[in-house]
């Protein structure tokens, strides 16, 4: 198979391929509602997958996920992608069953290429205990790659992306930087070590963090990805009505993320995420690297949840055994909840007790 | 007054080319950038501010930005500076070179050195069970995907050539560590002894000059 640049083939990659925000609630509040009594969680609330209510005991999980090359590595991109794919089930609380890929690929590249990322797919889906059966694939210029899976949940226990409560703790399961990264990369300024880390933070399966999480209570849960921590929070003060404060000095970013930052290598997407959240935005003093920082899209970013303050400590410190692979930080924390004033407070420091 | 035209160039073409005008400066004086969306303009003067240069930004027309950068005498010093005593450093802020900055590791001083290398000279690690031995060098081989700091070369030999062959459970995780750049070599004399040469399924096939070689040169060994 001949070496191929995967990322050439695409103007924006990975989640940073994401129509904006704005232009997609201006679409979605145009089409029909749909209504069933089963449906427990549907597009209202922007959440990450459909749940759908099958017994009392059983709801499925449905979601969809595909996006362009963000690495050129033809296997490491079917890695990212099933990743970041299976990832939305998780942050419904679930467990992926069966996956579909979804294939868009050109006529004229090498079908080895093809067959390394469908390949890289698999061996994620193999690693969540998901079963893989066929999927569609079409010619195109622009290789696309996905998968649409299925899950399962305990009704009960679905998470949402909105009920989180006043004093909860906000974790981040995967430090942040993926979409800066990769653009560093694709300017050929990134050092290898930056690359490496960003590879290992978007090829890590967020199962661990989702199989801890379950032992204690969690009030919301989204998992961050091309809208950026503060996008995925503004969905969640949104939906809760809550004032959250971001302590952006303890929150862990990917080596290198900063520099490259300030070096201008910032995806587009991290400017429309600034714009989408400018009105519930208060910025303090804080440096606007880190405003960058933390609107930079991420692709298979980690999980955020919003915990009880008395249980923040202990999960922590569970999240810490389960040897994630990945960088585990406290976000931040919720002062006020249930308000019709939701906000984003960016701080240097929070003290979540 | 250098010109850098990057209309129609998407992210991060324009901070690209305007690094490297930078570098082409190489002093005091000014470059302007047309670039034809915010993103690029927002980049494009974060790039020149993060350099030490002057910026002002302004909108032209509806698709179309000039970013004006003045590189002071002051500036151009300071860079100089830096440059000169990072010596070799990758990235530098005047990189004439915007091609592989960092990409290529290794010690200037000393050209032959390695860094780690990890030398596995049997299927099992560790006396006692077999059964045991094998399950603590598979585990072993997927530790070593997860460092921070991956070793430059990985060298199979005696019993270890049986992990980089068809049906060794290892495969995966070395195909992993090829990707990330681990160079993976299996003695030749040691596929032939065991009749596995024609099984080899990863990296390549090396000799005893080789490996003492890459042994004696190597920052530190680990011998699981």
């Amino acid at each position: 198979m001949e070496k191929i640049r995967l990322t050439q083939f695409a103007k924006h990659g990975g989640c940073a391929a994401k129509i904006g925000p704005d232009t997609l609630s201006k679409v979605l509040g145009r089409l029909p509602k749909f209504s069933d009594q089963d449906l427990i969680v549907g597009f209202e609330t922007s959440d990450d997958a459909a749940v759908y209510r099958i017994t009392d005991e059983i709801a499925a999980i449905q979601t969809l996920d595909f996006f362009t090359p963000v690495v050129d590595d033809p296997y490491t991109f079917g890695q990212v992608a099933a990743t970041n794919a299976l990832s939305d089930v998780y942050a419904m609380g679930g467990e992926p069953k069966i996956a579909l890929n979804i294939v868009c690929f050109p006529e004229n590249v090498d079908p080895d290429v093809l067959g390394e990322i469908l390949r890289g797919g698999a061996d994620k889906v193999r690693e969540a205990g998901a079963v893989l059966v066929g999927g569609h694939s079409i010619q195109d210029d622009v290789p696309k790659y996905g998968l649409s899976v299925m899950g399962l949940v305990h009704p009960d226990r679905v998470y949402k992306n909105y009920g989180c409560r006043a004093g909860d703790v906000l974790i981040l399961t995967k430090q942040l930087g993926s979409g800066i990264v990769n653009t560093a990369v694709k300017a050929q300024m990134a050092s290898e070590a930056a690359e490496r880390e960003a590879i290992r933070v978007m090829t890590s399966l967020n199962r661990k963090a989702k199989e801890t999480a379950q032992k204690f209570t969690v009030h919301a849960c989204t998992d961050v990805t091309g809208f950026g921590l503060l996008g995925h929070c503004s969905e969640i003060a949104s939906a809760s009505g809550a004032v959250i404060e971001i302590g952006a000095g303890d929150i862990a970013f990917m080596e290198g993320a900063k520099e490259y930052a300030e070096m201008g290598l910032i995806p587009g997407g991290a400017y429309r995420n600034q714009r989408h959240v400018q009105n519930l935005l208060d910025p303090g003093t804080l440096e606007e690297v880190y405003v960058d920082l933390l609107s930079d899209p991420q692709t298979s970013g980690g999980l955020l949840f919003a915990v009880p303050a008395d249980e923040a400590e202990r999960m922590l410190e569970a999240l810490e055994r389960a040897d994630l692979g990945t960088k585990v930080s406290v976000v931040g924390k919720v002062k006020e909840s249930g308000t019709d004033h939701p906000r984003i407070c960016l701080r240097e420091k929070v003290s979540i007790r | 007054m250098l010109t850098v035209n990057a209309m129609g160039d998407i992210c991060p073409i324009p901070v690209v080319k305007t690094k490297k005008a930078l570098g082409e400066l190489n002093g005091p004086g000014e470059i302007e950038v047309l670039v034809d969306n915010e993103t690029a303009m927002k980049n494009v003067t974060k790039m020149a501010k993060s350099s030490g240069a002057d910026v002002a930004a302004e909108q032209l027309g509806e698709k179309e930005y000039r970013v004006l950068i003045t590189v002071s005498e002051e500036a151009a010093q300071a860079a100089k500076t830096a440059k000169d005593s990072r010596g070799t450093a990758a990235g530098a802020q005047n990189g004439e070179n915007t091609q592989g900055t960092g990409a290529q590791s290794g010690n200037a001083a000393c050209p032959t050195c390695l860094g780690t290398v990890v030398a596995v000279s049997s299927d099992r690690m560790g006396d006692g069970s077999d059964e045991l031995g094998h399950i603590l060098m598979k585990s072993f081989l997927f530790a070593v995907t997860q460092l921070d700091d991956l070793p430059d070369k990985i060298i199979f030999y005696n019993g270890g050539a049986k992990l980089t062959v068809e049906g060794s459970e290892s495969l995966d995780d070395l195909r992993k560590l090829e990707e990330m750049g681990v160079e993976i070599m299996t003695c030749g004399t040691c596929l032939d002894f065991y009749g596995i040469k024609e099984k080899l399924a990863i990296g390549s096939v090396t000799n005893m000059y080789s490996i003492v070689e890459t042994l004696k040169n190597a920052v530190s060994v680990i011998r699981p």
